[in-house]
């Protein structure tokens, strides 16, 4: 092994729990004031550009970019401590989160400086959605298959190929997009791939909807012919995109969200199960509270880790390869555990509902951002095995 | 967090290489390695690392002692270190002088409680007690109506039954008949039965922590050496897969350890948020010994079952060391019972406390 894994201890700072507080303030009176129904928003598409706005306009989304374009110049705890209270009440966030995550540290690294300038303070303010052109009909967790072709033109490409899976493309105004510029050379496969800035709203783009089981349009097919884009909005290097995506996997893999998406079965389950749980219950919830406590202090270790400098490469890949785990057994774990609880629907339809919507989407949660077995690899390799 | 004394734990190690070294213990024909070991940690202080330099001990901070505890792990040294670090700070706290020697404590079993009698005479059995047979004395937690007592027992005015546990370390049942200790004192001021196993707890879970450490080192290089099917094993996408498991289950149990030792080292006082964080540390590294130590066998083939390889030093103390201080059902089930009475609109405060 290269380097021993590592889990400092860390705790959140002080100016984090002030902000816990803020944050909590705000969750309540928002759904005091119907602005979103924390029991409902999971089985909805979760995209509500008010409520962004509004979030937007609390300063809490580009927390810890630079002020001039729009940013707060906050630690990167203080903005886990705002992803994770948004996650447990299930605020709707869909249209800012992936901008806020992913696609704007990767302009502010990479954008020219007129886009910085006109895309960053529109992401700020919560009125920009971004999704992440990666996935393909022939290219998945193989990301280095992707086939999508951007060529050579005046003053620009010419994009022509599918883009698959594209969460939310129908709703976004941007993706970051993943196309490529040349093909792959025998001595490196990932060579030839290129990042890109796509507006989506312009001509030479289709985006057809793609149900998912769970009754949801979340996921889009994304059709690009001869759609032109200018030379500005190339991303960092001609065919060496393998080398910026890499860098910042471990802030994609190690937050909270990647453990929380099914936690509100949890809080119901021990609603159903009662204050007196007799020992199998208790001992049940006792070990799911414990796994969760323990995930989230590896995630904010992680994310300390960051704030500090360092590049916990192969924990940021651990937190999400035993975090996806936990998400989805949770639903069949608390199915378990409810089996003896009355059934009155008086009881526990409240948990039943959000259970078969979890038990619906809990497949999917060890293949987005990085399959198990991709991650699995990864952390192979950290230990030498490859 | 804690600053840890990197001299100390260099100094620890050094002894630890010479004299704890499992392929040499594990080929040795006697015991004789052990009291040599135990004379160079006692010559250098560190069996009485929690009791305080003006008691006769060296004074290190709590953080330094868990630290030799995970260092003890990696080496799966079987020796009481770990009980006897426990019965010096149990003695020191309760102002009762420490002696020299080897220790352990009593009860180590959530449920196990020994009485004292108004004469104070202790009555009462204790079960899997680590070391009871080797260890020249017994700290223990004893109540005389409902009031805990800590006091010093000398082994040999115990009955004894030994059991080898599943690593021949000794998990022996004590039997306390009347019984006169040698020293007695009221224990601290709100000390509890469970500060005495979250203070277990939190030993074992470094130790599992540090061994765990050392079962994917050794899980990993095997599966380097070993070829078969004509290429190392490690080339095995299942093989490589089982190891990223075991990876990952040692980081939860550095990460879980880590972490209650950090809240134990800090804390003021006991409390429900020490109790959290320590009883998911307990639940979380005993879940790993499990996972962990079925792959580093899977791992290794027939050569980990056997009596030659060193595997089973690390796998079958991992495997005592989950049951000490509460099992992960023990403290799981009191940890759910826990989040039940607070409520499902208290989980979240909980889980963010900190």
């Amino acid at each position: 092994m290269s380097q021993a894994i590592q889990f400092d201890p860390i705790r959140l700072p002080p100016e984090a729990e002030e902000l816990r507080l803020e944050v909590r303030d705000f969750l309540s009176e928002e759904i005091a004031n119907g602005g979103f129904d924390p029991h409902r928003t999971i089985m909805k598409s979760g995209f509500d550009r008010e409520f962004s706005k509004r979030v937007g306009a609390r300063g809490w989304i580009g927390m810890t970019w630079p002020k001039k374009y729009g940013g707060h110049e906050r630690s990167f705890l203080e903005r886990y401590v705002v992803t994770e209270e948004f996650r447990s009440q299930n605020a709707p966030v869909t249209s800012h989160f992936t901008a806020d995550r992913q696609s704007g540290p990767v302009l502010l690294k990479y954008a020219e400086e007129h886009i910085k300038e006109d895309i960053l303070p529109k992401i700020t303010a919560g009125d920009c959605c971004f999704c992440i052109g990666l996935s393909e009909p022939n290219s998945g967790s193989d990301l280095f298959a992707a086939s999508t072709k951007a060529t050579r033109t005046d003053g620009g490409y010419l994009i022509n190929g599918t883009k698959l899976w594209t969460s939310n493309a129908h709703q976004a105004e941007y993706m970051i997009g993943l196309f490529r510029t040349s093909p792959p050379t025998k001595e490196n496969r990932r060579h030839g791939l290129t990042q890109f800035l796509v507006n989506l709203k312009q001509p030479g783009i289709t985006v057809n909807p793609v149900r998912n089981m769970a009754g949801k349009h979340d996921f889009n097919e994304v059709l690009f012919e001869d759609l032109f884009i200018p030379d500005d909005h190339l991303l960092g290097e001609v065919d060496s995109a393998w080398k910026q995506a890499t860098s910042e996997l471990a802030y994609e893999r190690s937050g909270p969200e990647r453990f929380l998406e099914t936690f509100y079965v949890l809080p119901e389950l021990v609603r159903v199960i009662g204050q007196k749980p007799d020992a199998r219950a208790a001992e049940g919830i006792g070990r799911l509270v414990a796994q969760l406590h323990t995930l989230r202090r590896m995630s904010v270790s992680v994310n300390g880790m960051l704030q500090a400098g360092k590049e916990p490469v192969i924990e940021g890949s651990i937190v999400k390869d035993v975090g996806t785990i936990w998400e989805q057994s949770l639903p069949a774990k608390a199915r378990d555990l409810a089996a003896f609880v009355d059934d009155t629907p008086s009881n526990r339809s409240n948990f039943d509902e959000l259970l078969q919507y979890a038990t619906n989407i809990a497949p999917k949660l060890t293949i987005q951002g990085g399959t198990t077995e991709v991650l699995r690899g990864i952390i192979a390799r950290g230990l030498g095995l490859r | 967090m804690s600053e840890v004394d990197s001299l100390l734990i260099d100094a620890t190690t050094k002894i630890f290489e010479d004299l704890s070294d499992p392929q040499t213990l594990n080929s040795a024909a006697t015991d004789d390695w052990r009291s040599a070991l135990w004379s160079a940690l006692e010559e250098s202080g560190l069996t009485l690392a929690w009791v305080p330099a003006d008691n006769g001990g060296s004074g290190a901070s709590l953080a330094d002692g868990f630290s030799i505890l995970e260092l003890a792990g990696k080496f799966a040294a079987p020796i009481p270190l770990g009980e006897t670090l426990l019965a010096g700070w149990l003695l020191s706290r309760s102002n009762v002088e420490c002696p020299s020697g080897m220790m352990t404590v009593a009860p180590t079993r959530p449920r196990d409680k020994i009485q004292m009698t108004e004469d104070n005479r202790l009555v009462g059995e204790a079960f899997g007690i680590p070391f009871g047979n080797l260890a020249e004395y017994i700290v223990v937690l004893a109540y005389k109506e409902e009031v805990p007592h800590i006091s010093l027992v000398s082994g040999k005015d115990c009955i004894i039954k030994g059991n080898p546990g599943l690593s021949g370390d000794g998990r022996d049942t004590i039997t306390f008949s009347n019984t006169t200790p040698i020293k007695i004192a009221p224990a601290p001021d709100n000390f509890s039965g469970q500060e005495f196993c979250i203070m277990g707890a939190t030993i074992r879970s470094m130790q599992i922590s540090g061994a765990l450490q050392s079962i994917l080192k050794l899980a990993t290089d095997y599966a380097q050496e070993r070829v078969a099917f004509e290429k190392q094993i490690s080339k095995f996408q299942a093989v490589q897969h089982n190891l990223a498991k075991l990876a990952s289950e040692t980081a939860v149990a550095i990460a879980a350890a880590g972490s209650a030792m950090d809240t134990i080292n800090t804390a003021t006082q006991y409390n429900e948020l020490v109790f959290f964080e320590v009883s998911s540390a307990k639940i979380r590294t005993g879940e790993a010994v499990g996972e962990a130590a079925a792959i580093a066998h899977q791992v290794h083939g027939a050569i980990g079952f056997t009596e030659e390889h060193i595997l089973h030093r690390y796998t079958q103390r991992l495997w005592d060391w989950r049951d000490d201080f509460g099992s992960e059902s023990e403290w799981a089930v009191e940890l759910g019972e826990m989040v039940a009475e607070r409520g499902a609109d208290e989980l979240w405060p909980l889980l963010t406390a900190r």
